[in-house]
């Protein structure tokens, strides 16, 4: 793909904008993943706050490497996906519990309100969706410690 | 009837007709001249194929009669190639039930206990090397009584050496049979677990390969039953019962045969009451078979009634008829409970008559064993350890009797299984294979009819469509289009005629490759449990995520999928992320787009939309569309405006062909329709919502 056209930047108000170089007009844009889970990475789509897509990116590595620090920027606040490292201790194993975890972005707890709330995204990964909707990454569950695969075997 | 058997014969003449004419499963031939009726025959339904053949043939030799050239009967030549017709009319038969199930169809099983021979025959080693290691220890209580014991009790000192022999030995063989029991039960419940389990896939890959039909006469509960269920139960009696149940076959042969050598008559007077026991296992079980076979089916109605009524709790509810569902649930498990009590009441006479026998036999041995030892002709250490066999010999028999409810039960299962195996697809594979790698895509049906049970459904529709054309189908429900459709994409075999793609008549192909040429989109669009990126790739699970985004692009789903909090990874399906019904459509629509079919069929793709949607998934359709065979079923015909030619049916007839301006000039049946119709979109147009949108009414649309 061609990103000669491709200005991106970051207006006064720290809102992403894509300049069209054609129309000569700039819309502020939102950086969506198409893969977030199986391809975080690939397919990413510029679209404007009606939802309509502007920009097409088949992979990030292909960037410049400013709008690619934008947009991973950009990513990393709409994605909020933290990664389950070990978990510390749940409250009961019976749904709804509440779980203490450490994340790579730190320590938490929250409040599972079923086991169909743990999805299977492989063998391995699974994906916790607390009772706020955030979204609680477990990358690989063969690489947990034995105390946090013990307390997570009790709910699959 | 009876007057009508002798034999009739009538000449070839002029004015002479045979017709034929069906109700309700009866066929009837009826023979006409000008003034009456000369004769009348009747035959099943089965039979209409010859049936038809035969007035095809009457009227091929009454016409060359009457021109003086006789000739040979015609033969129908695309049935003949390729050998299926004798397929299809066996099929009746092949579904009659047997009545009663025989506790050899267990033996069926093996089939699926071959692959597992060697581990088995292990097992089986291993089973008689630890029920003989369980017999050792009531064999030394024969010695440590008449050795050890009563030679103490008459005043001798203990010989410890002698106690500590036979008590080490006794230890060591309980330690044996504990390794030889532990590894031949993990051995054989391996092996019947997987068993079952190649039971449970082999029965659910033969049910999805049947047709459509079969689905359509079998209800979903009664077929998740029997493969959950019973596969279930017949894995638990393979890996659990008939394994104890071999144990103590063996046991018992065992104990028989050390009772025997010890003592000829004690054993002839222990083994008494084993022929009443058996007696008693034949005469109940006859009651308790035909007693499980109606749990399995009262079962199997409970589960109906569940799998009725959650997929439809939308219209149970807006119906307010929820009490009537759980009426409905409560007489079903009320007759479950009636035939259980039956079945209870037979077997709770069953076991305790069992364990009196075995209390009798004991008294008896005790009775006969004091005699004997008060005659000195046995030892106490030889009474004594027939006791000890006979405690053991007892329970194995009280367990065995047990047995005969679960073999019933496991006979019964397995015989609702091959139920379904045995069932030969309506929709054969063909003897003789015609690979198809690419299609040009244009599709004849030659004198296609199709019956549905009795009721005939279409008849003798011939037509022609070009690759690339599109088609759309039209005329009122129940006129035959949805069958059309069905029969183009063999979820049913043609009762008559032939449909044929490029030349070639379709039963000739592989069902799964022919079907990857037909793009399907349906009314309801069915989303699997999943994310949207699978369900888009349900046709080509190996699409890469460019081919999964451009086929999204194509169908328009692009935009809404992003909007998802997952994108293409977000869970749609049975309790997944909620979408619309013009959203699922549209996901279905990149479904077909994504295998890139030669064929592509949309039955009433936009009917359960409203118009906005319509439209939208109206551009969607057009990139689909676009240079491929398309046929299409459309209740607003506004969706058809794209179509080469409209195809009107009435009643399993096509009545009239044409496009939409020479169909209008007709004033005929199409021109009703559509009129009809317009007054529907006048009715559209006069909501608030279409008021300013002149697109959404159809006239405009029209060249």
């Amino acid at each position: 793909m061609n990103y000669a056209a491709f200005k991106l930047s970051r207006d006064s108000k720290n809102r992403l904008t894509l300049l069209d170089e054609i129309q000569q007009k700039n819309h502020q844009v939102l950086a969506i993943r198409a893969f977030p889970i199986s391809a975080p990475d690939e397919g990413i789509a510029l679209v404007d706050h009606q939802g309509n897509e502007l920009m097409w990116i088949e992979n990030l590595q292909d960037l410049p490497t400013e709008s690619r620090r934008l947009i991973e920027e950009e990513l990393t606040h709409r994605d909020f996906m933290p990664e389950i490292k070990q978990i510390n201790s749940v409250s009961s194993f019976i749904t709804p519990c509440i779980w203490w975890v450490e994340t790579d972005r730190g320590d938490t707890c929250f409040t599972l309100k079923g086991e169909e709330a743990i999805r299977r995204l492989s063998l391995t990964a699974l994906l916790i969706t607390d009772q706020y909707g955030i979204h609680f990454l477990i990358r690989d569950r063969t690489k947990l410690n034995h105390h946090s695969a013990k307390l997570l075997d009790r709910f699959l | 009837m009876q007057d009508e058997t002798h034999w009739c014969s009538f000449h070839y003449q002029k004015e002479l007709a045979l017709t034929t004419y069906e109700h309700a499963g009866v066929g009837h031939i009826e023979l006409f001249d000008t003034q009456s009726r000369l004769s009348h025959w009747c035959y099943t339904v089965s039979e209409i194929h010859s049936a038809h053949h035969l007035i095809k043939c009457f009227n091929q030799q009454l016409n060359h009669y009457l021109k003086g050239r006789p000739k040979d009967l015609i033969t129908d030549s695309t049935h003949d190639e390729i050998g299926f017709t004798e397929k299809v009319s066996t099929s009746i038969e092949e579904q009659t039930p047997q009545d009663t199930v025989s506790t050899w169809i267990l033996l069926r099983l093996w089939r699926f206990a071959k692959p597992y021979k060697a581990r088995l025959l292990i097992g089986f080693l291993l089973m008689l090397a630890s029920t003989a290691a369980t017999l050792v220890p009531p064999y030394l209580t024969m010695p440590l009584m008449d050795e050890v014991l009563i030679p103490y009790q008459n005043g001798n000192p203990l010989n410890v050496d002698l106690a500590t022999y036979y008590l080490s030995g006794l230890l060591g063989a309980a330690v044996l049979a504990w390794i030889l029991g532990w590894s031949r039960t993990y051995i054989l419940a391996r092996v019947s677990e997987r068993m079952g389990a190649d039971l449970r896939t082999t029965t659910y890959n033969h049910l999805l390969k049947l047709s459509h039909e079969y689905f359509g006469a079998k209800r979903t509960g009664d077929l998740m039953a029997r493969i959950g269920a019973e596969t279930d139960r017949i894995n638990l009696f393979l890996s659990l019962h008939l394994l104890d149940f071999a144990t103590d076959v063996i046991m018992m042969i065992m104990t028989a045969m050390i009772l025997v050598s010890i003592n000829p008559w004690l054993a002839l007077i222990t083994l008494l009451p084993l022929p009443f026991i058996a007696w008693l296992i034949h005469l109940v079980r006859d009651r308790l078979r035909t007693g499980f076979e109606k749990v399995d089916r009262v079962w199997a109605d409970v589960n109906n009634v569940l799998a009725d009524t959650i997929p439809g709790i939308r219209v149970v509810k807006a119906f307010a008829q929820e009490e009537r569902e759980v009426k409905r649930f409560y007489d079903a498990n009320q007759r479950n409970l009636e035939i259980n009590d039956r079945v209870n009441k037979i077997w709770s006479l069953f076991t305790p008559t069992v364990t009196l026998l075995t209390e009798i036999g004991l008294l008896i041995v005790w009775i006969f064993g004091i005699w004997q030892v008060s005659e000195n002709q046995i030892t106490v250490g030889v009474l004594t350890a027939f006791l000890a066999y006979l405690g053991r010999f007892y329970l194995r028999l009280d367990s065995m009797s047990r047995m005969v409810s679960v073999t019933q039960k496991a006979a019964a299962g397995t015989k609702r299984i091959f139920e379904i195996l045995d069932h030969v697809s309506r929709v054969p594979e063909p003897t003789r294979l015609i690979h198809l790698p690419n299609i040009k895509g244009r599709i004849e049906l030659q004198h296609v009819g199709f019956r549905y049970g009795t009721r005939r459904v279409t008849h003798n529709i011939n037509l022609i469509i070009e690759p690339g054309e599109m088609i759309g189908l039209v005329g009122h429900s129940g006129s035959g289009k949805s069958t059309l459709i069905n029969l183009i994409c063999r979820f049913y075999d043609v009762t008559e005629g032939a449909i044929l793609i490029d030349g070639i008549d379709i039963r000739s192909f592989p069902i799964a490759e022919y079907r990857k040429h037909i793009g399907l989109v349906l009314q309801e669009p069915f989303l699997f449990f999943g994310t949207i990126a699978e369900n888009i790739a349900y046709g080509k699970p190996l699409a890469t995520r460019q081919e999964i985004v451009a086929a999204a692009r194509a169908a328009h789903a692009h935009e809404f999928i992003l909007k998802q909090p997952h994108g293409y990874d977000s869970l749609v399906g049975e309790r997944g992320q909620a979408l619309s019904g013009g959203e699922r459509q549209r996901i279905s629509i990149a479904r077909a787009l994504l295998i890139n079919p030669r064929i592509l069929i949309l039955d009433e793709a936009t009917s359960s939309v409203d118009s906005k949607t319509e439209r939208e998934i109206q551009a969607a359709l057009d990139n689909l569309v676009r240079g491929r065979t398309t046929i299409a079923i459309a209740h607003r015909l506004s969706t058809l405006r794209q179509a080469n030619r409209l195809i009107v049916l009435d009643r399993g007839k096509i009545i009239e062909v044409g496009n939409h301006a020479t169909l209008m000039a007709k004033q005929g049946y199409y021109y009703q329709l559509y009129l009809s119709q317009t007054g529907h979109a006048d009715a559209d147009l006069s909501s608030p919502v279409d008021s300013n949108n002149h697109e959404s009414n159809p006239t405009k649309e029209w060249k």
